[in-house]
């Protein structure tokens, strides 16, 4: 495998790579762009949802009466109006697998599992009236133990939430001999490191608007990550497949948490009943209770180490917080295991990991899904057993690193490029001379961490994607294709693939996309995936055209097809560049010889069986990202206060598709994982999240971001087009680890909770002095 | 309903008229007439996403009652320039990949333009300062403090001091 790792550095492109302006920020930086929440139509209804306020709770009364005879009410409904509906709530797939009883109440019939779950839907003329009926709903909750720590879940006589007990999923995998690795070992370090819940704080609040079209499909424009949940909503309310349609909108932010359906399903019941349009945007507070969190886990990590630096053993126990509902829970912990050792060769390993069901807020997917509470651990280990041998943090990384042609934890050898040790000496080298410490109670520390994350979907969910690609007599090219952007300018790639395929310039590009009945089916906008998929597919339905075209303008020039290139909106012989004609010129040419000038092609992704239950091993993800993160803080041992001074990311994307928007993709993640390590968490007493508010909830602003530098590595080497890999949740994977791993090194003592707030930093100083360490 | 006033609001160089209750925010009125570049992100005034210009100075327009600015100037991010003719903001936003998924977009340029009409060479910290109530999840901030620094030296060398 080592030829793969060595970039193709004759490579010449004309839009792969640069960082051209997207073709939707012109729209987007003018106020121009519609998003789903800016669409109205004539005789459209408001929609309020009415929610539990008890997390753990029994229905004794809801009387919807009083709202029901308020003028200007068109429609409240309960769940006595839809006694035998639920939606599915498990990962949307292909292969036909019965799935996990994972479906969901759409309104509370008996049982409140969480707070905020959904009571009543009321439609109204105008929002005001809307919201005035939904305060005359009289509501009667009769409270019921409920259980809110996974541990406690997990013990005889806890509180069940749904079903016989509260695992909702396991997994497990074992490799070579943990007794003997730990047997071999000269040192064993176990710690337990805890991650906690995080919101994707999307700026855009989940929101839609349904109607019925004249042919009585049930049409719904909505801010999604996955117009094919329409498969799900119509079964969920009764209807076939094709008279149900979701059409997306440039997205305001996903992260995951617009990955499974969030208003869709209201809409679609309240047009279904009232044959009225309908709008319904959740408000920020709703938002905060209308999607699924990233999961809070529990990781404890034992590592057998020999004194010269080799890893002998490992064994990772994991226990996440899968909350109230199922969601994609078993796929998030499954990501979790699969990367539990990280970058690193481990032979004897052991990981044992269980989702448990609780009645805390229902936790699903979120960039970096389950990678990153694994990251948070194992990056925060390897620096506790570098400190336990008395080695430098990187010298014991360096002795342990997978390299290209190495088997993950499942055995799965990735097709591509292992730049790890690549990145981690970049990110650190980049670091530069250590701020001098300016005395007092500041402390300056540095931490590093690398990583390892997968990029396109679990591979026994026989993923595919489709685009169609076509181009016009003046020259122009139309791409369709169903992927949903959501601001990483997925569209926008496409377009740049295209253009690159086809020799036209991107302004000559136009995508149609997110239609679910209209655009070809392209899959999710999730897992990093879109890209790999899409851009595959696009390119090669742009590359079957261009062949088209080749042929005939080779007939045209008395050439060979080999000797014909494209590029800037002409066509021209490699060599005899003067034998040349506009790219319109040309497709009139074969327009008129009836040449089929478009092409609907599919991508297929690694197709696999699931992963051998007991032993974990087989193939997960079709390839892996790898790369690394540094970080220098300056902490102040009074107050806990922590400064992020420098940031330096470093990643192997395979190839750029649009530099500038690679770098954005990293600063996004860095602030994420920023967010993740420092200050954001979600806290709930009893179920009940006592943070629902920005001014409570706290992501990083303008204030807190440091200055980050960005080290863009191209292997080449990736499964996406051109060699490209995927960047969207690698960009924050290692970030957190990092971070803490720095706050460490500044004050001598680790804080195993994140985020690491001030006072738990506080706290760490002052046990440590109890101690009579430093 | 009787509480409700028919006020006239001058928005982007227009004089429209909205009938509205007490309570009715700007951020309500603007959208309910049409100026969907105005985005709701939090509606309590701790994201920014809708910050309109009230005679030259940002305010969060849903902290702001409708009736409150009746007679002044209110510009939203589609009266500082068209596609066509983009203020340097607008076009460093565009061109320098400031904008993601763009919903903070129309807060984040308002801003940034009420600190350059006052402080037209702004440092680093004056630029954080001034966005430090607009929320962004995307970018890190990193591409939109340099589309600010683009813009004002677009701005300085053009002598555009609106």
């Amino acid at each position: 495998m080592s030829d793969v790792d060595t970039i193709q550095p004759n490579l010449r492109f004309s839009q792969i790579g640069k960082s051209l302006t997207r073709t939707d920020s012109p729209g987007k930086a003018t106020g121009r762009t519609p998003y789903a929440g800016d669409y109205v139509m004539p005789g459209m209804l408001h929609a309020k949802v009415l929610r539990a306020d008890l997390a753990s709770a029994r229905l004794k009364r809801l009387d919807v009466s009083k709202a029901r005879a308020m003028p200007g009410v068109a429609c409240v409904l309960t769940a006595q109006d839809m006694p035998d509906r639920a939606i599915a709530t498990d990962i949307p797939g292909q292969t036909g697998r019965a799935r996990l009883k994972t479906d969901q109440q759409i309104l509370v019939k008996e049982r409140v599992r969480y707070f905020g779950e959904p009571l009543a839907l009321i439609a109204a003329e105008t929002a005001d009236i809307a919201e005035k009926a939904r305060r005359l709903i009289e509501v009667e909750l009769e409270p019921i133990p409920g259980v809110y720590d996974p541990e406690e879940a997990l013990k005889p006589g806890a509180p069940v939430v749904q079903g016989t007990d509260n695992v909702v999923a396991t997994h497990k995998i074992r490799k070579g001999d943990t007794e003997a690795g730990f047997a071999a070992a000269d040192v064993v370090v176990e710690n337990t490191y805890i991650t906690p819940f995080q919101e994707h704080a999307f700026l855009e609040p989940e929101v839609g608007l349904a109607w019925i079209d004249e042919n009585e499909v049930i049409t719904i424009r909505v801010c999604t990550q996955v117009i094919e949940h329409f498969r799900a909503v119509a079964d969920a309310i009764g209807v076939p497949h094709n008279k149900l349609r979701i059409m997306g909108a440039l997205v305001g932010g996903g992260f995951g948490g617009k990955e499974d359906v969030t208003v869709e399903t209201y809409l679609a019941i309240l047009a279904q009943k009232t044959r009225r349009p309908v709008r319904l945007e959740f408000s920020r507070e709703d938002s905060f209770v209308g999607h699924g969190n990233r999961h809070a886990m529990k990781l404890k990590y034992r590592t057998g180490v020999t004194r010269d630096g080799k890893i002998t053993a490992l064994d990772v126990q994991v226990i996440a917080d899968a909350g109230a509902y199922v969601y994609l829970s078993p796929y998030v912990l499954l990501y979790c295991a699969v990367n539990a050792p990280g970058p690193y060769r481990v032979d004897n390993l052991n990981v044992f990991a269980r989702a448990v069901a609780t009645n805390n807020m229902f936790t699903s997917a979120f960039r970096g899904f389950g990678g990153i509470q694994a990251a948070a651990a194992y990056e925060q280990q390897m620096d506790e057993v570098a400190n336990a041998i008395g080695m430098d943090p990187l010298e014991f990384r360096r002795q342990n690193f997978l390299q290209t042609g190495d088997p993950i934890s499942t055995g799965f050898v990735p097709p591509s490029a292992i730049w790890t040790e690549k990145c981690v000496e970049l990110a650190w080298q980049a670091l530069g001379e250590p701020t001098p410490a300016p005395g007092g109670s500041i402390r300056i520390g540095r931490g590093i961490a690398a990583f390892q994350q997968s990029y396109g979907r679990l591979t026994f969910l026989h993923d595919t994607s489709e685009a169609w690609v076509g181009i016009e007599m003046d020259g122009t090219v139309t791409v369709r294709s169903g992927v949903t952007d959501i601001g990483a300018g997925q569209a926008s790639s496409l377009a740049q693939i295209a253009a690159e395929v086809l020799g036209v310039t991107l302004p000559n590009v136009n995508v149609y996309n997110s239609d679910s009945q209209v655009t070809p089916l392209a899959g999710t906008t999730t897992a990093s995936r879109a890209l790999y998929m899409t851009g595959n597919a696009a390119r090669l339905a742009a590359q079957a055209v261009r062949d088209r075209l080749a042929e005939v303008a080779a007939e045209l020039f008395k050439a060979e097809p080999a000797q014909i290139d494209m590029e800037f909106n002409r066509v021209f012989v490699i060599d005899d560049p003067e034998r040349s004609m506009p790219i319109a010129e040309l497709v009139r040419v074969c327009a008129s010889r009836g040449v089929h000038r478009s092409e609907l092609a599919i991508f297929r992704a690694p197709f696999t069986d699931v992963l051998d239950p007991e032993t974990g091993q087989g193939q997960a993800h079709p390839d892996y990202a790898y790369g690394a993160h540094a970080i220098e803080v300056a902490v102040d041992t009074e107050t806990g206060e922590v400064t992020v001074l420098k940031s330096v990311a470093a990643h192997d994307v395979g190839q750029c598709i649009n530099r500038a928007a690679v770098e954005g993709q990293i600063h996004g993640g860095v602030q994420n994982g920023l967010g993740y390590a420092l200050s954001e968490e979600m806290l709930y007493k009893e179920g009940r999240l006592i943070t629902p508010s920005f001014s409570e909830y706290l992501m990083p602003t303008a204030m807190d971001m440091p200055p980050v530098e960005s080290i863009i590595l191209e292997s080449r080497s990736g499964l996406g087009p051109f060699g490209s890999k995927g960047i969207g949740e690698p960009s924050m994977t290692p970030v957190a680890p990092a971070v803490a791993n720095a706050i460490a090194d500044a004050i001598g003592v680790r804080v195993f909770e994140m985020p690491i707030t001030p006072e738990r930093i506080w706290r760490a100083l002052q046990e440590a002095r109890a101690r009579g360490c430093r | 309903m009787s509480t409700e006033k028919t006020i006239t609001l001058r928005v982007n160089g227009h004089d429209e008229i909205a009938t509205v209750p007490p309570h009715r925010t700007l951020l309500e009125a603007l959208r309910g007439l049409g100026h969907v570049d105005v985005k709701c992100g939090c509606e309590k005034g701790d994201c920014g996403a809708c910050a309109v210009l009230v005679d030259g100075e940002a305010v969060d327009s849903c902290l702001t009652l409708a009736r409150s600015v009746e007679g002044r100037e209110i510009t939203t991010l589609q009266g500082l320039g068209t596609p066509e003719a983009p203020h340097p903001l607008q076009q460093s936003f565009s061109e320098l990949g400031a904008a993601q998924c763009g919903y903070c977009t129309p807060g984040m340029i308002i801003a940034s333009e009420s600190l350059l009409r006052k402080n037209p060479s702004p440092t680093d910290e004056d630029v954080r300062i001034a966005l430090s109530g607009n929320l962004c999840r995307c970018t890190g901030y990193v591409k939109i403090f340099e589309a600010v620094h683009a813009a004002a030296a677009v701005k300085r060398q053009t002598g555009e001091t609106k």
